[in-house]
Order: structure tokens, then sequence, then C-alpha cells
């Protein structure tokens, strides 16, 4: 594995409401297809990692007060969100964020709409989540707020990919979901990995899944890397695994 | 029976113009959360500019455009100088700023084309008509008419277009719209932009019946029962709403006049929206969150 990297952070910084230091060094990188967890408790800075660099913090009173970030090799460390989407970056937010008064097919249609596709394009990239995910044709016409919890993770993965991204940062995926229904959400993401070649960041607080379907992994703890390494290695390291992973 | 069935289409059509300002301000808050206290002023500005150019020999549809143009431009500045600076603010600085924002906008007005009043004659026919053996004013049917085509609009525009999608995706979920690449300051000009044009429409009907003065400004006041009984968020809600105050208001005039005394009108829709605050808080359309994870 010696593919570039799509994705460097390097020592970043991030404060909320210009005290709150919620990431406090943390540096990370992602190579071209490969996926890579980023593991940690609640409140460890996870999911203000992932805002970041998908230019999202600023949304949340954030901002990103030290360091830079990667993308392709460009600093997009202050880029806005749009462009990001643009250029192939895309997020799914913690906690699924569907449009919820708008049918499934709608949510599926507004991650598209950020690089202008022509109508047929627009259908030919539906076909293509409909492929992957075939539960969400039965819903199509269904506004996404009635659906179930893993079907609106479907829709927030699906929606993202609409963007066809080459970098897809997921956040939590299994939160709140069945057993089941992460073995399928992670099964989708293995194989968009491997056929499209798609990257992934995923943060998880389900470790045991999470460095089953990541190359590489990250330990964050209170802002901090606190350990990486190869999942391999990462799940059979004894002082992680009570300590952070849960095993 | 026929008294108070002429009564009752007579309230109907009126209110319909009060749905025309409603609809305004639903659209602003939907996409922003914001609202628009200064819908009022840019219906005055709307009517006045129109009547100010029409007057000055430039015809009908020169005048329109060129009206809608303006409002273009006003949309634009609104989100240059007072939404872009202030977003992520909470709801009621942004309030305050619609509120200083009205001001600017008759201020501006009143510098651009005087403080004089302005009759406007859109060439409607003031006789009322015959319906079915009821007298019906041809001026409320047309009005009535011109909104039901301008809800038709905005319904095809929300549903069946990009932006529409994307304004809706807005108005759920500004984090989400802004994590799948959505431009939120253009999505706020489009949508001032339309209120703008909603504005106009309603500025033109309003003036053609009360004259394009300073006092147009006010409608915003009747807007505010109608909100509140049709929703916040909810552009058919608006339309119900007004339909019910219209109707309300002229039937407690006609029937409770004369026991609890006349200007009922004036105070009726506020007492009306009171109660439906206390029984619906969200209105009748309101859209409530959907609570399910
Ligand atoms: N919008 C915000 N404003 C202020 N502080 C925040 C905000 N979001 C997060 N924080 C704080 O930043 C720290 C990191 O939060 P973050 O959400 O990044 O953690 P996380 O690892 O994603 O946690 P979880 O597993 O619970 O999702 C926490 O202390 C949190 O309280
Ligand atoms: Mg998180």
């Amino acid at each position: 594995m010696s593919a570039p990297y799509i994705l460097q952070l390097n020592q970043i910084e991030v404060i909320y409401d210009q005290v709150i230091l919620a990431v406090k060094n943390v540096s990370l990188a992602v190579r071209q297809g490969s996926i890579v967890a980023l593991l940690g408790a609640n409140g460890a800075g996870k999911s203000t990692t992932l805002k970041a660099i998908a230019g999202l913090v600023r949304a949340e009173i954030g901002e990103v007060v030290q360091g830079r970030i990667y993308y392709q090799g460009l600093d997009i460390t202050h880029a806005a969100a749009a462009d990001l989407v643009n250029q192939g970056l895309v997020q799914v937010l913690e906690g699924r964020h569907c449009f919820p008064h708008l049918t499934v097919e709608e949510n599926l249609y507004s991650g598209a709409f950020a690089r202008k596709p022509r109508a047929v394009e627009l259908n030919q990239a539906l076909e293509r989540i409909y492929h992957y995910f075939p539960r969400l044709l039965k819903l199509r016409k269904n506004q996404a707020g009635y659906t179930s919890g893993g079907e609106q993770q479907m829709v927030a993965i699906g929606r993202a990919l609409m963007a066809n991204p080459k970098l897809v940062l997921l956040d939590e995926p299994s939160m709140g979901l069945a057993p089941l229904m992460v073995e399928e959400i992670f099964q989708i993401v293995h194989q968009l990995n491997q056929e499209e070649k798609v990257s992934f960041l995923l943060s998880e607080q389900n470790a045991t899944v999470a460095l089953q379907y990541a190359h590489y992994g990250y330990i964050i703890e209170n802002g901090r890397v606190a350990a990486e390494g190869e999942t391999k290695v990462l799940s059979v390291r004894d002082d992680l695994q009570s300590l952070y992973l849960g095993l | 029976m026929d008294f108070f069935l002429e009564v009752l289409t007579g309230g109907l059509l009126a209110g319909v113009m009060y749905s025309l300002v409603a609809i305004g301000f639903v659209l602003i808050y939907k996409a922003s959360g914001v609202f628009n206290f200064a819908q009022g002023a840019m219906v005055l500005f709307a009517a006045l500019t129109f009547v100010s150019l029409w007057e000055h020999g430039i015809p009908f549809w020169g005048a329109f455009v060129m009206t809608l143009l303006s409002m273009l431009a006003l949309a634009w500045g609104v989100e240059r100088v007072v939404l872009r600076p202030l977003v992520n603010r909470p709801p009621i600085t942004l309030f305050m700023a619609t509120l200083g924002l009205s001001y600017v906008i008759e201020g501006l007005a009143q510098l651009l084309w005087g403080s004089q009043v302005h009759g406007l004659e859109l060439g409607i026919s003031d006789e009322p008509l015959e319906v079915g053996g009821m007298l019906v004013s041809q001026f409320d049917l047309f009005a009535a008419g011109v909104a039901g085509v301008l809800v038709l609009i905005l319904s095809l525009l929300f549903n069946k277009t990009r932006i529409g999608i994307t304004l809706r995706a807005v108005a759920d979920d500004q984090l989400a719209a802004l994590a799948v690449g959505i431009r939120l300051e253009r999505i706020w000009m489009i949508v001032w932009a339309v209120a703008g044009f909603v504005g106009l429409v309603a500025g033109l009907l309003w003036g053609a019946r009360l004259g394009v003065q300073f006092s147009l400004s006010l409608v915003v006041l009747k807007a505010l029962p109608v909100l509140i009984i049709g929703g916040f968020t909810s552009v058919g809600g608006a339309i119900v709403g007004g339909l019910i105050i219209g109707a309300s208001e002229k039937l407690a005039e006609i029937y409770l006049g004369p026991l609890i005394g006349g200007g009922i009108e004036n105070w009726f829709p506020y007492v009306l929206a009171l109660l439906f605050l206390l029984v619906r808080p969200s209105g009748i359309f309101g859209e409530r969150a959907i609570e399910r994870v």
C-alpha cells in the first residue's frame, strides 16, 4: 500500500466559540483508495476533525486555528464546503441528517446538484445509487423522515455518492443501528471502495466492525491522536484493547 | 341565507389579499428561519417603484419588469449587507435586523420616489358582478385569480425544479444542506428575490385598492394573524389562513357588529389568532418536526 495521500492533516487545532478547544493536535493521512478509521470515546474530537476537513466547522462557529489540511495536494484548510463537494470531498454527517420532508429520491437528487449535471447524468447517478442500495428503490417516493434509521443512513450515504466523490467522510455510520444493518452498511462501503476506488475516512465507536473493514486506524483521545497503525496491528495490541477499543 | 353566502364569499375573496402578503413571509421563514418584518416595506417599495415608473410613461410590462429587477437588486443587497454578516446569529438578532431593514427600505423608497400618495388604476372595473344570484366584486375575483396563479407557479417551482428541491432542503436542515454543497448565500438571495416578486404582486393589488402610500407597509400587521392561523411554514397554510381571516372578519362585522358595536373587523383577526395560539401553536398547516430516529 503505497498509493499517494489523498488527504493529509498537519497538526490541526480546532476551537469552537473562540474558547472551546475541541481538537488539540491531530495529524493524520488517508491514502488514495483506502479506508481509514477514526476511533475514540464520546467527545474525543472525531466529528470535529471530520467537520474541519469538510469545511463545516464554520457553520457551528468553529475554526481551524492551527495546522494545515491538504486534499489532493491542495491546501483546503479554509475552503468552503461547496467547493470541496465540487472537488469530490463529501461528508456524511453524524446522525444521518437526511432532509426529513423531502422524499428519498429528492434527498438523493440534492446530493448531485452541486455539480450541475444534465438530466441524463442525473438519472444515471440515481441508477447507480439504487444499484448499491436496492432497498431505497422501493422507498423512493416516501418522505425520508419516515424511513427507518438504517434506511436513512443509506439515504445519507447515497446522497453523498451522488456527488461522485473521491473521498467520503463518514461520521459514525453504525450509530443506533442493529448489528445486521451495520454489517450491511459496511459491506456497501467495502464494495464501493473495491469497485470504484472511493476512499473513506470514517469515525466509529464500534471499533470491532471499523477495524474489520478499515485498512488503517487512528485512536483519538481528548483531541489528540493517542495511537495509530494498520488495523491488523491495532486490533491485536493488548494495551489498546481495554483502554480505548472496548474489545 | 343568500345574504350570508354573499358576505362569506366577499370575505373569502378579501382574505386572498392577506394571503398574498403572508406568502412572502412564509418563503423567507421557511428557507432561513427569519421572520422578515421588512416584507411590508418590500410591498411598499415594489408598489411605489412600479407606480412611479408607470407615471413616467413606461408601459405596464416594462414597468413591471423594471420593478422586478429592482426587487432582485434589493434581494442581492440584503443578502450581502445584512444576512451574510449575521449568519449563525440567533433568530432574534436577524428579526431585529429586518425591523431596521424595513425602515431603510421605506426610506429608500421615499428618497427615490417622494412621499406623495399615488393612485394606481389597473383597469379592472369596480362594478360588482352577479354570480349565481350573488354580488361579487370584480376586483376581488381578479385578485383571487392572480393569487391562484401565483400559488400554482410557486408550487411548480418548489416541487418540480432543482431550485425548489434545494430550497426545501435548506428549509429542512441547513447543516446537511451545506454538507451536500449547497451555497446558502445563493439560496437566501433567491428566496428574497422570490419574496420580492410576491411583494410586487401584492403591492400592485393592494396599491390598486388603497392607493400607493406609506400605510401600505402596514399590511404586514394583517399578515400576522394569517400566519399564526395558517402556520409560518406552509404556502398552502398562508392561503387557508387568509381565507379564514377574510371570511371571519366580515362575518363578525355583519353578525356580531350590531351586538358589540362596529369596527370588529379591525381587531377580530387578532383575537382569532390568539385563540389559535392556545389551541394549535404551530398553525393548521405548520410543519411539525418529524420525531423519528
Ligand atoms: N458545536 C460545538 N460547539 C462547542 N463545542 C463543541 C461543538 N461540537 C463539539 N464540541 C465539543 O468538542 C469536543 C469534541 O466533540 P466531537 O463532537 O468532535 O466529539 P466526537 O468524538 O465526535 O464524540 P461522539 O463520539 O460523541 O460523537 C467535545 O468536548 C464537545 O463538547
Ligand atoms: Mg461525533
